[in-house]
């Protein structure tokens, strides 16, 4: 029944995403590209964050690991697209999965810096081996449109399409697993990893599943990056990248699907729409050129002081009085609707309300 | 809870209108250059509009962030003085903070939505990599790319990608033929960067080097700052002479990490990681922060380079004074030093092409300008441009840092990009600035 549902929704979203890539110019479509490569990645940070209550820095790399996988897969073996955006998830998946397997035993500070030293290190290995991976150029990656478009049909607007697809089966399938037995114990084990040991869950492969899952939306990212700018490289992966997903998470709305799709939007329609307006009012070189990253700064600040809950949180908030129900909830401690909700199928792993100062010591 | 998930994606579906909706309000007021009656992008009876990606933020941003502006200046004063048949050039140059990624991103806004002529000066090799294949299927001029990689110069692939500096290649070459002659039976240490701008320096090199005088190849990646134990190597080979093909905070690097182990060869410096003002500053910053006090302009004095655009301490230099000029009028804030002198000369490169183009340019119509061959400008060597040529400027003088400045040692030298190509003396007396200031 659920799937259903979301399986419905998701078409409604596709016809809508179909309309408006007909109707905008191609650099809005590719725009729309850019904005799924995003929603993709910061689902699954946020399903690891917002569900199983783990941190990572290290998204960024997942998503290189994803993307060189695309490019040697299409170089060496010719596989097509449809092939290389599972593969890629796989392939990252298995990179999490190793990852996942150390991170289990770290919580917290601690996490953190593993992640993040994942972000900073693996990238660099393109540097290292410049024979497999193309070193500091990194690897073309050529996809064009199917010839049964035809020939005028805007390259963009079929990546557009591509990757909008490839979002929108990995919303269903998240949606549905956070619905799931799975996504259940993963909020137990974030809620409290000691009752829900007790409860008879393998917190250790729970985290170590969690992880898999978020390097795997992190992989398919990569590789819908890497078809979309037509090149991997080892410049695209950042730290600062592996910071804008969890910037984006967090301003989204943590653990929300819909929060990853305000995130992807904030962070590739805000550069954007800021500098074209700081240079079309004259703005001095230096001055403009800052001014995007201010704006983004400006955005994180006001929305975690309106919002602390992110932009879908606040929204929700906003909109709970007109709901017939209360919403389900997704997020973590700390972000909870008030107690006299009932979450049926999440009931008989949750604590009772407690305070959200307690809950702080406990994370 | 039903309910409540069915809202879910109609949300997202509500969410992605609303916002693509509302960007693509944004974007028609900033889409500039199509209404003309010219079917030309980009050109209008009163604009040509061209774009290019900066690295105005990010690691590259100290030092390459002038160019951009440098060049605009230049634009600035020939918009002044009448444009180019009438029009106005407009220069939109985005920021790409060094990131491939974003570079795609923001030359597909430059191609699609702002719809320029053409992509002028786009900056850094990575970068540039991953656009030049998207500009030549879409036929978009791609004018002076800013970086000294060979891979510009192949008319096959890329028929409408130039570059414009000295390659690495040749670069590499004309030293290693100075160092030939001059340090013949030393024994020569190389220290690179590990990627194309190093490697093909030593290609270079190699071309002209004996490969029995090079007893030691020390590389570098530019995320570790550690050179120690490559500088220690290279003391251990004995080599008298050290050939860097390094960016300034590099060459820094080295030329402290010799110091500390009072090791005293002679260095001999490619023009990316030569400026004697930079490299000064940043010996005196790095210095600082080891706790020891050293002066920039001792430690670069003697260090052999090259350069391919007049120095900027030769004041009677026709081209120096125009450029001084300009600067001074559309660019003050900026210092007048090695970048700022580039952009304004690649600027001037520019202008020259779209001059040659004619009253009616076209896309097709500048790269077949400049493929006919462009008159050697504020370079000190002539263009290689022609219909298999797209590189650039085709050599470079030898020069010492002597005082803070770079002084010229004989003659300007000119060469090609293959092995057995040689390096031979250009004569000719670099043509004077014009009058006008204009091509």
């Amino acid at each position: 029944m659920t799937l259903v549902r979301h399986l419905v929704a998701a078409i409604v979203a596709g016809a809508v995403i179909w309309a408006l890539s007909v109707q905008l110019n191609a650099f809005r479509d590719f725009q729309m590209a850019e904005i799924a490569v995003y929603v993709v990645a910061i689902a699954g940070l946020s399903v690891l964050l917002g569900l199983s209550g783990q941190i990572s820095l290290g998204n960024g790399a997942f998503m290189a690991v994803g993307a060189y996988a695309c490019a040697l897969l299409m170089m060496h073996l010719n596989w097509p697209i449809w092939a290389l955006f599972p593969a890629s998830a796989a392939v990252a998946a298995a990179a999490g999965a190793v990852v996942g397997l150390a991170a289990a035993r770290l919580q917290g500070p601690y996490l953190a810096g593993a992640t993040l030293m994942l972000a900073v290190a693996l990238p660099s290995l393109a540097d290292q081996f410049p024979g497999v991976f193309g070193g500091d150029q990194g690897l073309s990656v050529n996809v064009t449109a199917p010839a049964a478009l035809g020939a005028t049909f805007p390259q963009t607007r079929w990546l557009a399409w591509v990757c909008a697809l490839a979002t929108l089966i990995t919303m269903v399938i998240l949606a549905n697993l956070a619905r799931s037995r799975v996504g259940r114990n993963w909020r137990a084990i974030r809620d409290d990893p000691v009752a829900a040991a007790l409860a008879g869950l393998n917190v250790a492969w729970l985290r170590v599943l969690a992880f898999i899952v978020s390097a795997a939306c992190a992989g398919l990212a990569g590789a819908m990056l890497a078809v979309t700018t037509s090149l991997v490289s080892p410049g695209s992966f950042t730290l600062s990248l592996s910071i804008a997903l969890l910037a984006g998470a967090v301003l989204g709305g943590l653990g929300t699907l819909t929060g990853a799709l305000w995130g992807g939007l904030v962070i590739v329609l805000v550069p954007t729409y800021v500098t074209d307006v700081a240079t079309s009012h004259g703005l001095s070189g230096g001055v403009a050129a800052n001014i995007p990253i201010a704006a983004y700064g400006v955005v994180l600040i006001v929305v975690m002081l309106v919002f602390p809950q992110g932009i879908q949180g606040g929204l929700r908030r906003l909109a709970t009085p007109f709901l017939p129900t209360p919403p389900t909830r997704l997020g973590p401690p700390g972000q909870r609707p008030p107690a006299s909700e009932h979450e049926g199928l999440d009931s008989p792993y949750r604590r009772p309300p407690v305070s959200e100062h307690q809950e702080e010591g406990t994370s | 809870m039903i309910r409540s998930l069915s809202l879910r994606l109609p949300v997202i579906a509500a969410a992605v209108t609303a916002s693509l909706v509302a960007a693509g309000c944004g974007s028609s007021s900033s889409g500039s250059g199509g209404g003309a009656a010219a079917s030309v992008p980009g050109i209008t009876k009163t604009q040509i509009l061209i774009g290019s990606h900066q690295p105005l933020t990010g690691p590259a941003a100290p030092g390459y962030s002038e160019i951009a502006p440098a060049a605009n200046a230049y634009f600035q004063y020939v918009n002044a003085h009448g444009g180019i048949y009438g029009r106005k050039i407009k220069y939109t140059y985005l920021d790409d903070g060094y990131d491939p990624a974003k570079t795609v991103s923001v030359v597909h806004q430059l191609v699609l939505q702002d719809n320029v002529f053409a992509i002028f000066n786009g900056l850094g090799t990575p970068t540039h990599l991953a656009v030049v294949k998207y500009l030549n299927t879409n036929k978009v001029p791609d004018l002076f790319v800013a970086s000294g990689c060979d891979c510009w110069n192949n008319p096959t692939a890329f028929p409408y990608t130039f570059g414009w500096q000295l390659d690495y290649i040749r670069e590499g070459k004309i030293l290693g033929s100075y160092i030939k002659q001059n340090f013949a039976g030393k024994k020569i240490g190389y220290f690179f960067q590990n990627d194309e701008f190093g490697q093909d320096g030593v290609k270079g090199l190699d071309f002209q080097i004996p490969h029995s005088q090079v007893v030691s190849r020390q590389s570098y990646v530019p995320t570790n700052v550690n050179v120690g134990p490559a500088v220690a190597a290279l003391k251990a080979s004995g080599a008298q002479v050290v050939v860097s093909f390094s960016i300034p905070a590099f060459t820094a690097l080295l030329k402290l990490a010799a110091l500390k182990l009072g090791w005293n060869p002679t260095f001999v410096v490619s023009d990316v990681g030569s400026d004697p003002i930079t490299l000064a500053g940043l010996l005196e910053a790095f210095a600082k922060k080891g706790g020891a006090t050293v002066s920039g302009n001792a430690l670069t004095q003697g260090i052999i380079t090259d350069g391919y655009l007049p120095t900027l301490g030769s004041t009677s230099n026709s081209w120096i004074a125009l450029f001084k000029k300009v600067h001074d009028t559309y660019d003050a804030k900026a210092p007048f030093d090695g970048n700022v002198l580039y952009g304004e000369a690649v600027g001037y490169a520019f202008v020259q092409a779209m001059v040659k183009a004619g009253k009616n340019p076209t896309r097709a119509g500048v790269v077949k300008a400049v493929a006919g061959g462009l008159a050697q400008g504020a370079s000190v060597a002539p263009y290689d441009y022609s219909a298999s040529d797209h590189g650039g400027i085709m050599g470079a003088f030898i020069g010492v840092i002597k005082n803070g400045a770079i002084v010229q040692q004989g003659p300007v030298l000119t060469t090609d990009t293959t092995p057995t190509g040689a390096v031979t003396p250009f004569t000719g007396p670099q043509p004077a600035a014009p009058a006008s200031g204009m091509p």
